[in-house]
């Protein structure tokens, strides 16, 4: 058991993530950048590694590099160097892939993520980023299953050449819940900054995770070892901690761990070796002399930041302190952008910002997820949301009723005061009336009302189920039990 | 003292993914060997605060607008492809997960 | 051949006085080409569509329409620049079959300006070697004496230009290799400034060494060629950024007040052909007898050149070579496993100066060596850069032989590659500080062509070639031709 196993040794892990830049071009090529076209329709000489080629770099990449530095509180590089990794796969069509190496273009940054303690309330711990860097993306090789015996691969260089940003956390993460809190605070960021969509079907969000433990009081960090290619947040929870039990049993056993590159198998639950990390990979790293220097001016980087948005951390800490929102109705809103602006933009109009909170993650969100819709597709507007709420405030529609016409504001849009006279939601709010419903149910269920009025209180639910269903839920619960307990008791 | 023995020629070749004949790999280490030797008079030269070369005539970083252009027809992508399936390059299975040093 | 016609500006003047037409010119190098086959110069014809080329220059000239000084004037290339449609063999068996699904700058430019395209050069394998030995073409005979080697690696291109099948070729040129079998071979040739001439298209050997440059008989016919060529190319990260510079129209013969310098260090070379010395020391007094002063410079860190160019070149190579894996394109050896196809692939694909050049320069970027070899060599480069700063504050151009000896035997240094890599001596340092340099006729030794060599500050390609220029019009060394033929 994880847990256990936590109690007596220490945790580190570092994650490396590989995401694609949202250009229109590659990194170093022309061709143009596509997911799901036919192999090899969007290769360019220069991703087939043809004799004679060279490459020329994206400028796009450079903005797209700096934003992420600067949100990240980095220092983005005046001068950064592109550099030959050089190694033999049939994916990589020069044999060798363009990075960065000793100079990457961003460096010494953190991000905050917000976990949950041991008291259950978030808790803020700040992870550090080594670096990020540009480099480009290989080719995919295909394993033919569908011809029976096959012993050959294919390969598509569509992807070849694309570009990545591969950003390198410290090992500051101690858990596989906070290795999922950074990558879902760091995947928010990118797409919150248009610097990738990082969507993990597309494989435009990567993740490689270094896992080493110690016992706890220790300092020297442990032999590591780097789960590859995790395409999911839950399995890459999932392997970590698999991980972390498998190093301990090791350990426990007298074993010592070995650096390897290690799969996660999700049927199994368990982690394995792929393959012994014995000899280190000697890449022969050296500058690109095909390639010039990358150099940024100060200028360029104060330009990008002038343009950044406020970005999901600062939002959040902006909506505890000016809206009194807990920090976790706060996270939860900015965790959708499209659901924060509508709550900011509602605001302009109704002003209890708990209770649109509320109704925000509780219904609307719902509603939404229930519909497989977009937020900025739908028809609710925020002068509707907040009329709506501003009617149940006042006590003119039951709280009921009014979250039955979410789904129709958000589908069709409309006035919600059009709506609830139109389905004759209006409140029954008037006592004397609601008096005299409560007295025919009372005196339709005489025997049940005897138990009541004799201490039983369990079946005064049913008799405010019918009362309701008389009222057609209109009336406001509170008070139909109120006359309900007066009569019974009272009376 | 030799400076590279048949030993470092033959893991030296393997990175380069050449196979050599014990012959060639004797050869080639007296050769280098020679060559090595050769360039062990740049060891004599003091080069501390000297900043190295990477690019003879320095120019300001060239950078290319992002527009994607047309790609090559795919028919010629795969012309000169020694083994093919007409959709992909086709070679003995790949084992692993990328990445072999 | 005609000898008005062997050179481009006697074949501008022809073509433009009706005395030829560009077919004619086009089926001349043709047979010329064929007749000559026996020396190994030329690779590959495009027989056909070079004669339709020809005749589109031809309906151009005939409606006014003409393109310009090279419009309509064969030339041929070297078997390392690729050609939309055409093969790209490097003098490899690697790259057999090989047919290019681009255009090459070099080749775009040239048809650009009209020149016709005839076909491909000999080279040693790869632009690795000093001899163009090393190519399964067989190697390339010098017209002078077919027993000799042209020189290496554009030596095809060299002994083309010399044996008359074209008035230009283009070579390439990483430590001398245009300008060694210009001196071998009797003829002008030179390398531009670094990025000067955009490296799209050209099979890549040492990235921040190599550059494209012609041969003709003459630096006028040189200069024409070079301004067709050269100018910023967005394809190169590399590329200067200045367009096309004007050098024709700078030949105005006038050295005088010129400053050639003459650096001790190459003129106090051990094992130098003394006649050879003798021989270039008499085309600089020619030069001052033109009103050129001459003064001793010094390059203080030559003698370090040969070894930093052999190991920055072969770790660049080394790496510039691993695409060729038989995966994409060219050769490849069947085998059952991947592993097994590329070393199989690699083995038999490459020939053996080409396997020494990879592994060496493998091992020289291997962890572990980096910084002994790789980053020494480069800090070495700086030093010779500042040499020939401090060196041209003091003069315009430096004059050198262009090689310690003249032609030497097929197979003579084949056996020892070490030998044959100090026979670069003189050239090596231009690619390393990026700096032009040129190689002229200027007289012979027992009837091989010597060599002089010009060298300029960077940028200063009209000035070299000015120079040269100057001197070829006081002197008929360039006028030469070898009476071998076959």
């Amino acid at each position: 058991m994880i847990d256990e196993v936590l109690e007596r040794y220490e945790a580190v892990i570092g994650l490396e993530v590989h995401t694609h830049l949202r250009t229109n071009s590659k990194l170093f090529s022309p061709a143009p950048v596509r997911y799901g076209d036919a192999p090899n329709h969007d290769v360019h000489p220069i991703d087939l590694g043809m004799p004679g080629v060279l490459p020329v770099l994206n400028e796009r990449v450079v903005d797209l590099a700096i934003r992420l530095g600067l949100a990240t509180n980095s220092t983005v590089h005046t001068y950064s160097i592109f550099a030959r990794k050089n190694y033999f796969y049939p994916d990589l069509p020069k044999g060798y892939q363009i990075s960065q190496y000793e100079e990457p273009v961003v460096s010494d940054g953190w991000l905050d993520i917000d976990v949950a303690g041991e008291t259950g309330e978030l808790v803020r711990k700040r992870i550090g980023i080594t670096r990020a860097h540009l480099e480009e993306d290989a080719g995919k090789s295909i394993h033919d299953t569908a011809v029976a015996g096959s012993h050959d691969s294919q390969l598509d260089y569509n992807r070849a050449g694309v570009p990545l940003l591969e950003i390198v956390s410290e090992p500051d993460l101690r858990s596989a819940a906070e290795a999922g809190a950074y990558l879902r605070v760091l995947r928010q960021m990118l797409r919150d900054l248009q610097v990738s969509e990082a969507d993990m079907e597309k494989g435009q969000f990567r993740c490689d995770a270094n896992v080493s433990i110690r016992p706890r009081g220790e300092s020297e960090f442990g032999t590591r070892t780097e789960l590859k290619n995790i395409n999911s947040f839950r399995f890459v929870e999932e392997a970590i901690d698999a991980e972390i039990e498998r190093q301990a049993e090791l350990i426990d056993a007298g074993g010592a761990v070995q650096q390897a590159t290690m799969a996660y198998d999700p049927g199994t639950g368990r982690t394995r070796v792929l393959r012994l990390k014995e000899d280190a990979n000697d890449y022969r790293y050296f500058p690109d002399p095909d390639l010039i220097p990358l150099s940024i001016a100060p200028e360029q980087i104060e330009a990008v930041r002038a343009t950044l948005p406020e970005l999901a951390p600062a939002r959040q800490a902006r909506f505890e302190q000016e809206h009194g929102l807990s920090a976790g109705e706060a996270q939860q809103l900015v965790e959708l952008r499209s659901l924060a602006d509508l709550f900011e933009s509602t605001l302009a109009v109704y002003s209890n910002a708990r209770q649109l909170a509320n109704w925000l993650l509780r219904d609307v969100l719902q509603t939404i997820k229930e519909r497989e819709c977009d937020l900025e597709e739908t028809r609710l507007t925020p002068e509707a949301l907040g009329g709506l709420l501003a009617m149940v405030d006042a006590g003119r529609v039951t709280a009921r009723s009014a979250r039955g016409l979410i789904p129709e504001l958000v589908e069709r849009g409309g006035d919600p005061e059009v709506l609830v006279r139109e389905r004759d939601l209006e409140a029954v709010s008037d006592t004397g009336a609601l008096e005299g419903i409560v007295d025919e149910v009372i005196a339709a269920n005489a025997a049940i009302a005897d138990k009541i009025r004799g201490g039983d209180e369990k079946p005064l639910n049913a008799l405010m189920g019918q009362v309701m269903k008389k009222t057609q839920g209109k009336a406001d619960p509170s008070e139909v039990r109120a006359i309900l307990a007066s009569r019974l008791r009272g009376a | 003292m030799s400076k590279i023995s048949p030993e470092e020629v033959e893991y030296t070749a393997r990175l380069a993914r050449l196979s050599l004949s014990e012959e060639e790999t004797a050869a080639m280490a007296r050769d280098l060997d020679k060559i090595l030797d050769y360039v062990a008079a740049l060891q004599s030269l003091d080069t501390t605060g000297i900043e190295p070369t990477s690019h003879p005539i320095p120019v300001p970083t060239p950078l290319r607008a992002d527009e994607a252009a047309e790609p090559l027809d795919p028919a010629l992508a795969l012309s000169n492809a020694p083994q093919t399936d007409g959709t992909a390059f086709v070679v003995p299975k790949v084992i692993g997960t990328g990445e072999e040093s | 051949m005609d000898g008005l016609l062997d050179t481009v500006a006697g074949q501008r003047d022809a073509l433009d006085q009706g005395d030829v037409s560009s077919r004619d010119l086009v089926q001349r190098s043709l047979d010329r080409a064929r007749d000559t086959e026996g020396l190994g110069l030329v690779v590959g014809t495009r027989s056909e569509v070079a004669l339709q080329e020809a005749d589109a220059a031809d309906a151009r000239r005939r409606a006014g329409d003409g393109r310009g000084a090279l419009d309509g004037v064969p030339v041929l290339i070297k078997d390392n620049m690729v050609q939309l449609g055409e093969p790209a063999q490097c003098a490899s068996r690697i790259l057999e079959r090989f047919v290019s699904p681009y255009d090459g700058a070099m080749a775009e430019r040239l048809g650009a300006a009209g020149a016709v395209i005839v076909g491909r050069t000999n080279m040693d394998e790869f632009a690795m070697g000093s001899s163009t030995e090393n190519s399964i073409h067989g190697a390339a005979h010098n017209p002078w004496d077919r027993t000799r080697a042209c020189g290496g690696s554009s030596g095809g291109a060299a002994g083309a230009v010399a044996a008359s099948v074209v008035g230009a070729a283009l070579g390439s040129d990483t430590g001398g290799s245009i300008r060694q079998p210009a001196s071998f071979c009797g003829v002008t040739g030179i390398k531009p400034t670094y990025g000067r001439v955009s490296r799209w298209g050209l099979v890549a050997f040492a990235s921040s060494l190599d550059q494209i440059g012609p041969f003709a008989h003459t630096a006028r016919d040189c200069a024409l060629i070079l301004e067709a060529i050269a100018g910023h190319d967005r394809r190169d990260s590399t590329s200067l950024p200045e367009p096309s510079p004007s050098l024709a129209s700078g030949l105005t013969g006038d050295v005088s007040g010129l400053v050639v310098g003459l650096p001790r260090e190459y003129f106090e070379l051990e094992g130098a052909d003394p006649a050879v010395i003798a021989s270039v020391r008499e085309a600089v007094a020619e030069l001052e007898r033109a009103g050129a002063k001459v003064r001793e410079v010094s390059l203080p860190h030559t003698k370090y050149g040969i070894a930093a160019y052999y190991l920055l070149a072969t770790a660049e190579a080394s790496s510039n070579l691993a695409r060729y894996d038989g995966v994409r394109y060219g050769r490849r050896v069947p085998s059952d496993d991947l592993d097994s196809m590329y070393r199989n692939t690699r083995s038999e694909g490459f020939g053996a100066e080409v396997k020494r050049r990879i592994v060496l320069g493998t091992y020289v970027l291997s962890a572990g060596y980096y910084d002994a070899y790789y980053r020494k060599a480069q800090q070495v480069r700086t030093l010779l850069r500042r040499d020939f700063d401090e060196a041209f504050s003091e003069c315009d151009v430096i004059a050198t032989p262009t090689s310690p000896e003249t032609a030497f035997v097929l197979g003579e240094k084949s056996s020892d590659p070490l030998k044959m890599y100090l026979s670069d001596v003189y050239t090596v340092t231009a690619p390393l500080a990026g700096i032009p340099g040129i190689s002229l006729p200027c007289g012979d030794v027992g009837g091989l062509p010597v060599g002089l060599q010009l060298l300029g500050p960077p940028l200063g390609e009209a000035t070299i070639l000015r120079v040269a220029d100057a001197y070829q019009r006081l002197t008929d060394h360039h006028d030469r031709r070898p009476g071998a033929t076959s």
